[in-house]
């Protein structure tokens, strides 16, 4: 029997078992509903969830333990019948069934909510166990201090992270330079200064940047922005001749980050108290006196949160970089320069044929875990720069 | 004012230090401008490089021809059997098509100065001769019959009706000949050769790279039309359960703020993070296998929940507590009121936000690098539910695919499939839009 005529087998005998416990609460009644604690139809989900549950977890456990087995399938078939037995039994007019049910299906929502937490907790423990596997055959000294990258098929690799960083701190930081400007700048006139059409059509038009996949701003960097760059900057200016460079990738990078800044910061700047405003005007200060010298500051601390976040989607973000950033690792100043970031590499290591002993591929997840606690950090402390300024006004 | 000399020496005369903070005004607002034309041009600029090369994808060479398949060649033993005919490899079948060219050229009166016969069948696609050959297989009838057909053009030529192939490129590139864009011309002149519709970009598998010209999105949108399905039918549920939980039921303890916190962060959790769990946790310790459709969507359920789990508390969240609190007082439990009142007044929002969470999840590429989808792929992954174990590609992983091969044909191929990625979003949010117009209900 395969795993999804046993399922659905396990289906047919819970659907028999809502039948024949919803009739039997009828028939121990005598046909009147209202003799019974619950509606007739509580007493049927009863008798599912009792049948399914068990079944259903002893099915799991075994699809886990071991290859399945005639035996295996034989079992869970079994306790469901059993299950189903019992539950009819209990079926009285007496029986809380409804009580029962929403027990059961608080029981379900609750794990339902607790996917988060089993998701989070697989991520750093899968991350956490091949990492120590990598430090086992890699000194740790020599991944977070050396300025080398070069792995090698032989082995005898050098894995030093701190040219990955750079290039990935360097790109996010040109991506920043150019999102935070733009993007404050669009979120302060659509707030401030705007009338109600120009934002109308205008908002919408921004946010659509933020709907685009990231492969396609990665093909933008390949085949406009690179190109462009390479012939009308690099070129003239003898700074390179590559079209993958950091400039490439931070400037499609800055153009993705525009409308998370500006909406994030249209959002904080709404949130300023209009009577900071009218106080400012009062005083004949001009609007944009007003902006600067009252709504900005009373706004900073959301802004500071919204550019630790932008900072935080760039670091971890991964097609741009691929397709913009280029694949050598290099520290160096020339934003003109083909540079790689941590995220390249995870891709690069991990893609094809990979051998899940080599220290050239267990390196992936050590510069997995570096980048998920690089930007959690980033993200908690955004997080919690927000939280404390909403409250101040609220 | 320390600045004594700006003082205007009369209220209707406009002082210089008014004039420059009257200034100042203008260009702050001038940078406002600016930011957003930056913005707008941006966009514009993107959806122009992206669109305008990947228009070409959707229209393709081909030659029209009427092909004699001579029995001698293709079934010497002259049963018909389909067995015996699968030892006719591509080869046989190509040299029947390079033979009916050469016969039409001849036929046309076309003689072209310097034009080998190795260069007359080289204006054919190397995957004419496998399409030749699946249709034969698929009906022996047709062999000893001549019947005309439309077969695909090498990438080069297909390029040069397309203007990214002209004289003075192909002088320097080996795979073609100026002969041979002569050839094209004189053929294009008596209508053995045109561009049409290109339907089977949506329909054909991926091909490999010399074939640039038979390359399509097939198996592509299946894996990804697959992902979708598991995604909606894991995500969404266990999305909507999640926030009915935290937004109804869940008390003030350490456990609820546990499961917050962890959503919260979730969210912003970089995506490729997510491959690396899908690598490690449902490939290498669940043994699923590689590059199937149910790993991607067992990795993008997880990365869209938290999308929907927001978007449903968010929801739940604008239903009043009157609603609540009126099905209490008749009698209902606490899960009744919120199973038969507020969920159902809150389903157009929950819906949209699915939808939102699932164009996010369409467009993701970075996790399903990790997860092997990057494999070459041409076999249709079978019907679900088996079918969700074979491999299959995704659609922007294919176009990912596509940047990363050298022939400057399947730029043209990526670019097209972005289109076709584009609109699907395009349709998405549409349908988001309409739900909330239509069914949204202010309180």
């Amino acid at each position: 029997m395969t795993a999804t005529s046993t399922l659905l087998t396990l289906l047919v005998i819970a659907a028999s078992g809502f039948v024949l416990a919803r009739a039997r609460a009828l028939a121990c009644a005598g046909g009147d509903s209202r003799a019974l604690h619950s509606l007739p139809g509580h007493y049927g989900w009863a008798s599912v969830l009792l049948t399914l549950g068990p079944a259903l977890a002893l099915f799991a456990l075994l699809k886990i333990a071991a290859p399945p087995t005639p035996a295996g399938t034989l079992a869970v078939l079994a306790l469901a019948l059993a299950a189903l037995a019992w539950s009819l039994r209990r079926t009285r007019p007496n029986f809380r069934a409804r009580q029962t049910v929403e027990r059961g299906v608080l029981a379900l929502l609750m794990l339902a909510a607790c996917v988060a937490i089993a998701t989070t907790a697989g991520i750093v423990l899968s991350m956490l166990f091949e990492t120590r596997n990598f430090f086992a055959q890699y000194d740790w000294r020599e991944f977070f201090l050396s300025t080398t990258w070069a792995p090698r098929f032989q082995g005898d690799s050098d894995l030093g992270i701190l040219p990955l960083l750079w290039g990935t701190l360097y790109i996010s930081l040109i991506a920043l330079v150019f999102a935070v400007p733009v993007g404050l700048f669009a979120a302060i006139y659509m707030a401030e200064y705007a009338g109600g059409r120009f934002r109308a059509i205008v908002k919408p038009a921004i946010e659509v940047l933020a709907g685009i996949p990231t492969i396609v701003y990665g093909l933008f960097a390949l085949i406009t922005v690179g190109p462009l760059l390479r012939d009308y900057f690099a070129q003239p200016l003898g700074l390179g001749t590559s079209g993958a460079s950091v400039m490439t990738a931070g400037l499609v990078m800055g153009v993705m980050l525009i409308p998370f800044v500006s909406s994030l910061s249209d959002d904080i700047i709404a949130q300023v108290p209009q009577s900071l405003r009218d106080g400012s005007l009062g005083l004949g200060a001009t609007r944009s006196e007003t902006i600067r010298q009252v709504v900005l500051p009373a706004a900073l601390p959301g802004i500071v949160g919204a550019v630790l976040l932008a900072a935080s989607r760039a670091i971890g973000e991964t097609m741009i970089v691929v397709l913009g950033a280029g694949a050598a690792a290099k520290l160096g100043l020339n934003p003109f320069e083909a540079m790689t970031t941590i995220t390249v590499k995870i891709v690069s290591q991990l893609t094809g044929e990979s051998d899940f002993a080599a220290p050239e591929t267990l390196v992936a997840f050590a510069l997995g875990l570096t980048l998920f606690a690089i930007t959690l950090s980033l993200n908690v402390l955004a997080l919690a720069i927000v939280r404390k300024y909403r409250e101040q006004y609220e | 004012m320390s600045d004594q000399a700006a003082r205007p020496t009369s209220l209707l005369e406009r002082s210089s230090y008014t004039a420059r903070r009257h200034a100042a005004e203008t260009r702050f607002r001038a940078c406002g401008l600016g930011a957003i034309l930056i913005g707008l041009a941006a966009l514009t600029m993107l959806l122009a490089s992206v669109l305008g090369p990947g228009l070409g994808a959707f229209r393709q060479t081909h030659i029209h021809l009427p092909i004699h398949l001579d029995a001698a060649a293709l079934d010497k033993s002259g049963t018909r059997d389909p067995e015996v005919l699968k030892k006719v490899t591509t080869l046989g079948y190509g040299k029947v098509i390079d033979k009916a060219l050469a016969e039409a050229v001849a036929q046309a009166g076309i003689a072209i100065e310097g034009l080998s016969d190795a260069e007359i069948s080289g204006i054919i696609s190397r995957e004419a001769p496998a399409q030749l050959r699946r249709k034969v297989l698929a009906n022996p009838g047709l062999i000893g019959e001549t019947i005309p057909l439309s077969i695909l053009a090498d990438g080069r030529i297909d390029g040069y009706l397309k203007g990214r192939v002209t004289a003075a490129t192909a002088a320097l590139d080996s795979n073609v000949s100026p002969a041979q864009l002569q050839l094209a011309d004189a053929m294009g002149e008596r209508g053995l050769i045109s561009l049409d519709l290109n339907a089977a970009f949506l329909t054909a598998p991926d091909a490999s790279d010399q074939r640039p010209e038979a390359a399509g999105l097939g198996v592509a949108i299946l894996g990804s039309a697959y992902m979708m399905l598991i995604v909606l039918a894991l995500a969404l549920p266990i999305g909507v359960a999640a926030s009915i939980y935290l937004e109804e039921f869940a008390p003030k303890n350490r456990l609820t703020d546990l499961i917050e916190v962890n959503i919260a962060n979730l969210a912003a959790v970089p995506s490729i993070v997510f491959g690396i769990l899908g690598l490690a946790i449902f490939i290498n310790v669940a043994g699923l296998p590689q590059s199937a459709p149910v790993v991607g969507g067992l990795v993008l359920t997880l990365m869209t929940l938290p999308t929907i789990i927001i978007a449903t508390r968010a929801s739940l969240k604008a239903v009043p507590p009157s609603i609540r609190e009126a099905a209490l007082g008749l009698g209902a439990s606490r899960m009744q009121a919120v199973f038969h009142h507020v969920l159902p007044l809150a389903a157009p929002g929950i819906l949209t936000g699915a939808i939102l969470g699932l164009a996010q999840a369409l467009g993701e590429t970075a996790p399903l690098l990790l997860i092997g989808m990057v494999a070459f792929v041409r076999e249709y992954p079978g019907a679900p539910p088996e079918g969700l174990f074979d491999p299959a590609s995704a659609l922007p992983v294919q176009i990912y695919n596509w940047t990363q091969r050298a022939d400057p044909a399947f730029v043209e191929r990526a670019s097209g499939a972005i289109i076709v990625l584009l609109a699907f979003l395009l349709v998405m949010n549409a349908a988001a839009i309409l739900l909330r117009r239509r069914f949204e209900r202010r309180w």
